[in-house]
């Protein structure tokens, strides 16, 4: 099990990677459309790396309820086993 | 008891010649950005496309078929009787009786060959080579005529920009022969049936929708180990691939695949997308005529390609290029 605060860190790592966010901007209260400008399919490039590092599955329904940084993180939280 | 005879087939199938046939109507983003919501930038980004071809009325899928098959023909140098066997391609026939290979082949001089269309969505064309490259092994055919050909214009619903910016016209083809030596590995193929909603043409529609989030994220996870099973049945490994063609369906798949895969740096990645769109069935002999036209590829070398779509279904193989 992750913390909230490795959750971010991880999510916030992720964001860099794929969409070359800068870390620091990666905050909960972030739209990942409005905000940072991330695209539909750089959200599936990011559902699959969150798979990936964190052991949850995000199906395609459930990515389209993911709008901020924090809806991530709180469904990474329920969801990691 | 009389018992079944078989015949002995070739050793292997190669490719003799290809030939690739471009709509004339070259459609630019800038001309899209008049007609529907969308611009350059987005479609550049999303998926690639700079500009596409759309077939007009006389550029019907057996026209576009008897173009690229007859390039195909000549470059082979085989004669047009010396032809058996005809596997076309297409995911855009409007008219399902009769199906266009059989007049394809006569309007390219064939003389009654075994002929048949051939639906795997935008995996037509590696599954038409494959069944082409085993009738060749098993002595059914000894030449065949590989076509796939698309008029995804007349399935697209031009007010939806999610896909009037992608789909696109056009036609490709080789032509196999028996060989011994094998220019072409065996097929690596399968289907994922389970989503077979992600890209149709809905009950009482008559245009295609895609689930384009979905198909992203099947094409980028589950399609490398097709790729890699490709390589492996063909004993060959990522660093003696030159060419990697895989279907022209999205620049970022594309992309993302050749990164996986553990490619020398100076291998060729088609990204004939950029120039023709998404053409379907058509676009892997498209892409191998585009870069072989250009000099990027040249012959003898060893190509990787891939087709995979609506169904959904996937196929790959190794291939040396003519």
């Amino acid at each position: 099990m992750s913390s909230t605060q490795e959750i971010q860190a991880g999510v916030a790592e992720i964001l860099e990677e794929v969409a070359g966010v800068t870390p620091a901007d990666a905050t909960p209260e972030k739209s990942f459309t409005d905000d940072l400008d991330v695209d539909s399919l750089s959200m599936v490039e990011i559902a699959t790396a969150v798979e990936d590092k964190f052991g949850v599955a995000i199906p395609d329904d459930e990515l389209g309820n993911i709008k901020t940084v924090g809806d991530a993180i709180s469904y990474i939280e329920k969801n990691q086993g | 008891m009389t018992s079944i005879q078989l015949r002995q087939g070739a050793p292997g199938a190669q490719i003799l010649g290809i030939g690739g046939y471009r709509p004339r109507r070259r459609v630019t983003n800038a001309e899209l950005e008049t007609v529907m919501d969308t611009n350059d930038e987005w479609i550049r980004t999303r998926v690639g496309i700079a500009e596409r071809r759309w077939a007009s009325e006389d550029e019907s899928l057996v026209e576009m078929s008897v173009a690229a098959g007859g390039k195909a023909m000549a470059a082979s140098g085989l004669a047009a009787d010396q032809v058996d066997m005809v596997v076309l391609a297409s995911a855009s026939l409007r008219v399902p009786i009769p199906g266009i290979g059989p007049q394809v082949a006569h309007r390219l001089g064939i003389p009654r060959p075994g002929a048949f269309d051939l639906n795997a969505g935008c995996a037509g064309f590696c599954y038409a080579l494959g069944v082409a490259n085993d009738a060749i092994r098993t002595g059914s055919a000894r030449n065949a005529l590989v076509v796939g050909v698309e008029r995804l214009t007349d399935v697209t619903d031009m007010t939806d920009r999610s896909t009037a910016v992608i789909f696109a016209d056009g036609a490709g083809a080789v032509v196999l022969g028996a060989s011994d030596e094998p220019g072409i590995g065996p097929v690596a193929w399968g289907s994922d049936g389970d989503q077979y909603s992600a890209i149709e043409i809905a009950a009482g529609r008559s245009t295609m929708s895609m689930a384009g989030q979905a198909v992203y994220r099947w094409a980028t996870t589950r399609l490398t180990e097709t790729l890699v099973e490709a390589m492996e049945k063909a004993g060959v490994g990522p660093r003696d691939i030159d060419v990697f063609a895989p279907h022209q369906a999205n620049l970022r798949i594309i992309e993302s695949m050749a990164r996986k895969l553990g490619f020398r740096d100076d291998v060729v990645v088609a990204k004939d997308i950029v120039q023709s769109g998404n053409t379907s069935a058509a676009s892997i002999p498209l892409a191998l005529t585009a870069l072989l036209e250009s000099g990027e590829a040249k012959s003898g070398d060893l190509a990787l390609v891939l087709g995979y779509g609506a169904g959904l279904t996937f196929a790959g193989q190794v291939i040396r290029l003519p």
